[in-house]
């Protein structure tokens, strides 16, 4: 049949004519599954028989024994049923989704645990209590940590206002006016973001409490918090900001723009949505630090709404503060301060991220 | 059969350059020498552009046809090794005088890039109108200025139910006569392309040509191209750039019909009838 079958000119469907099913023939039937299906039964039974008769034990045991397993059952029947290069291919494969679910498994491990132990401490009260008529070892159910949550949100919200316009300016700095300093300053963003919590904090308590005989504040707190956040804020947002195409810019600059209206209508609204990821990388590299904020805080049991006077507490230093009391009820309002430090950052970054995309790409 | 292709660009070639006028010198470039860091990259290139014509140049890659373009609008200077001598005169005016306020410069003389580059985050509307953001100018009826570039850059029939839609939403082509339609929004004297149509397919580079076309009976038109038929079609003078390993020249400029049925220089002819290059 060498006949130009198709090269008739398209004539519209006639009404009625079926229009085909869409279909996807790349995906495997389950005809097709079936062997990977029995080489996986097989390689958790012989996992299973290898453990029972060997002195192999324990789950350790069953593990290693099963991924030695899986490579070898899946290697050998895609090696059966095509070719080597089919073999190296499923071995690769079967690496690579366990390397994932090692990764997977402390994260969700880690979630678990925190939602097993601090659940039992979630009541409406803790949102609306602090500790200071309440001791520590009294029931679950009195006292709460409002002090500490107004506390945090308070740290990172001034540590923020005060990283983002300094972490951008810098990171606008390296990129859009690339100056002499460019080297240097980038040297130093780079030493910074390496700069332990701790010394963040011993620094602002050598410069604030010790030189200029500060006390105590949440501000204090904060501008150590923003000593971490800034690097973490500049970086990011170099990168982001290098990957923005220079036609744009010289698009730009080409309409008779100056530099700074070429970066302020066009290279930032393009950036957009990974400048917000900076801000966030940031927030979340700050949220959860303790040792800067034992430094310079001060803790507190009581509500303290001014955050330029007076100690004042935070979820982490509250957290570190209960664990450190050892009591049964102590250690279970630590969980519940985890608890809350965990959804309070996953509610902010979820908003972030619905406020960032609200005006599309 | 290099002879046939020759003679139909030049017919090509001189319908277009008898049916314009020239309104004298808009631009020119005298004696322009350009390096990159200790490359001479632009020998001596003396060149003038009249007021509602259009100047192909030609030349094969690495020639500095992008570098001299660039130098006409002072782009050149935003690469950190660049360096230049000689004149641009816009109105008898160097561009490159002490004091000039480089923004108006780029003002009067625009550009449209070879890749389309419409401002991903702004609309359609707000891409033909960013200029007059960006450069910071008042105007009363942007109404009236949106639809006027949108019809001269041929584009306004396609988008004129979608002006709130991102520019990215449209194909390429469409994508570059935005583009243009954002350069005619700051009403330039002089337009710049540097190969505007190297990414598009034939039929949206038809449409730019026929734009290019309309634009030049009042504007000064300056276009870098690779494609032979496009210089005949649109281009009423071509100048041919070629680089003999050393910086480039500027080896002849004369009318397109000229270049392209009579070339004075053996290395043009070689050139347009396709012998190298």
């Amino acid at each position: 049949m060498s006949t130009l079958i198709g090269n008739k000119p398209q004539q519209p469907l006639p009404d009625g004519a079926a229009i085909p099913k869409p279909i996807k023939p790349w995906k495997p039937t389950p005809k097709q599954l079936l062997p990977d299906l029995l080489g996986a039964i097989t390689a958790v039974a012989a996992s299973l028989i290898v453990v029972a008769v060997t002195p192999l034990a324990g789950g350790l045991g069953l593990l290693a024994t099963f991924i030695s397993i899986s490579i070898v059952v899946a290697s050998s029947i895609s090696w059966i049923r095509q070719d080597r290069k089919a073999a190296a291919n499923s071995v690769s494969t079967i690496v690579i989704y366990f390397l994932a679910a090692f990764v997977l498994l402390p994260v969700l491990s880690i979630i678990f645990e925190i939602i097993r132990k601090g659940a039992p401490g979630l009541s409406l009260g803790i949102f609306f209590n602090d500790m200071s008529v309440t001791s520590s070892d009294a029931p679950l159910n009195e006292g709460g940590l409002l002090h500490a949550l107004v506390g945090s949100l308070y740290v990172v919200a001034l540590a923020t206002v005060v990283s983002i316009p300094i972490g951008l300016l810098t990171a606008l700095y390296l990129t859009e006016v690339n100056g002499k300093a460019a080297g240097v300053v980038r040297f130093f963003v780079q030493a910074m973001s390496g700069v332990p919590s701790i010394v963040a904090g011993l620094f602002i308590y050598a410069v604030w409490m010790i030189s200029f005989g500060g006390t105590y504040t949440t501000a204090a707190g904060s501008m150590a918090l923003a000593i971490l956040m800034i690097p973490t804020v500049a970086r990011t947002a170099e990168e982001v900001l290098k990957l923005i195409p220079t036609d744009l810019r010289e698009a730009g600059l080409a309409l008779g723009a100056t530099q700074w209206k070429t970066v302020a209508l066009v290279v930032i609204p393009a950036a957009r949505s990974g400048l917000i990821t900076a801000v966030i990388l940031g927030v979340a590299r700050v949220a959860g630090e303790t040792a800067p904020l034992l430094l310079t805080v001060g803790g507190n049991d009581a509500m303290n709404w001014n955050p330029f006077s007076g100690n004042n507490s935070a979820l982490p230093f509250y957290i570190w503060k209960n664990f450190g009391l050892g009591t049964e009820t102590a250690i279970a309002r630590a969980w519940t301060g985890i608890f809350v430090l965990m959804v309070v950052v996953m509610i902010f970054f979820t908003l972030t991220r619905i406020l960032g995309n609200k005006k599309g790409k | 059969m290099s002879q046939i292709k020759v003679n139909s660009l030049a017919s090509v070639a001189s319908a277009r350059s008898s049916e314009t006028s020239s309104q004298g010198v808009g631009l020119e470039a005298r004696s322009i020498h350009a390096w990159f860091g200790q490359k001479h990259v632009l020998s001596d290139i003396s060149l003038d552009f009249y007021s509602g014509t259009v100047t192909a140049l030609i030349g094969p890659s690495g020639c500095g046809k992008s570098t001299f373009i660039r130098i006409l609008n002072r782009m050149h200077e935003f690469i950190p090794t660049a360096a230049m001598a000689g004149e641009v005169l816009l109105d008898g005016k160097d561009i490159y005088r002490s004091g000039v306020d480089v923004t108006k410069i780029r003002l009067g003389i625009g550009m449209v890039f070879q890749k389309p580059n419409p401002f991903p985050s702004m609309t359609i509307k707000e891409n033909v109108l960013s200029g007059l953001k960006l450069a910071q100018i008042k105007i009363n009826n942007s109404d009236e200025l949106l639809e006027d570039c949108l019809v001269r850059a041929g584009l306004w029939s396609e988008v004129k139910d979608r002006l709130d839609q991102y520019g990215g939403t449209l194909s390429g082509g469409q994508q570059q006569r935005l583009c243009i339609a954002r350069s005619l929004a700051v009403k330039p004297q002089v337009l710049l392309m540097d190969e505007p149509c190297s990414a598009l397919d034939p039929g949206s580079t038809l449409r730019i040509e026929e734009t290019i076309r309309e634009l030049s009976e009042n504007m000064t038109i300056v276009i870098v191209t690779h494609n032979m038929q496009q210089a005949a079609r649109v281009s009423d003078y071509t100048g041919f750039f070629l680089s003999d390993g050393g910086p480039g020249q500027l080896i002849e400029t004369a009318p397109t019909s000229q270049i392209f049925s009579n070339p004075k220089d053996k290395r043009t002819e070689d050139y347009v009838t396709g012998r190298f290059g």
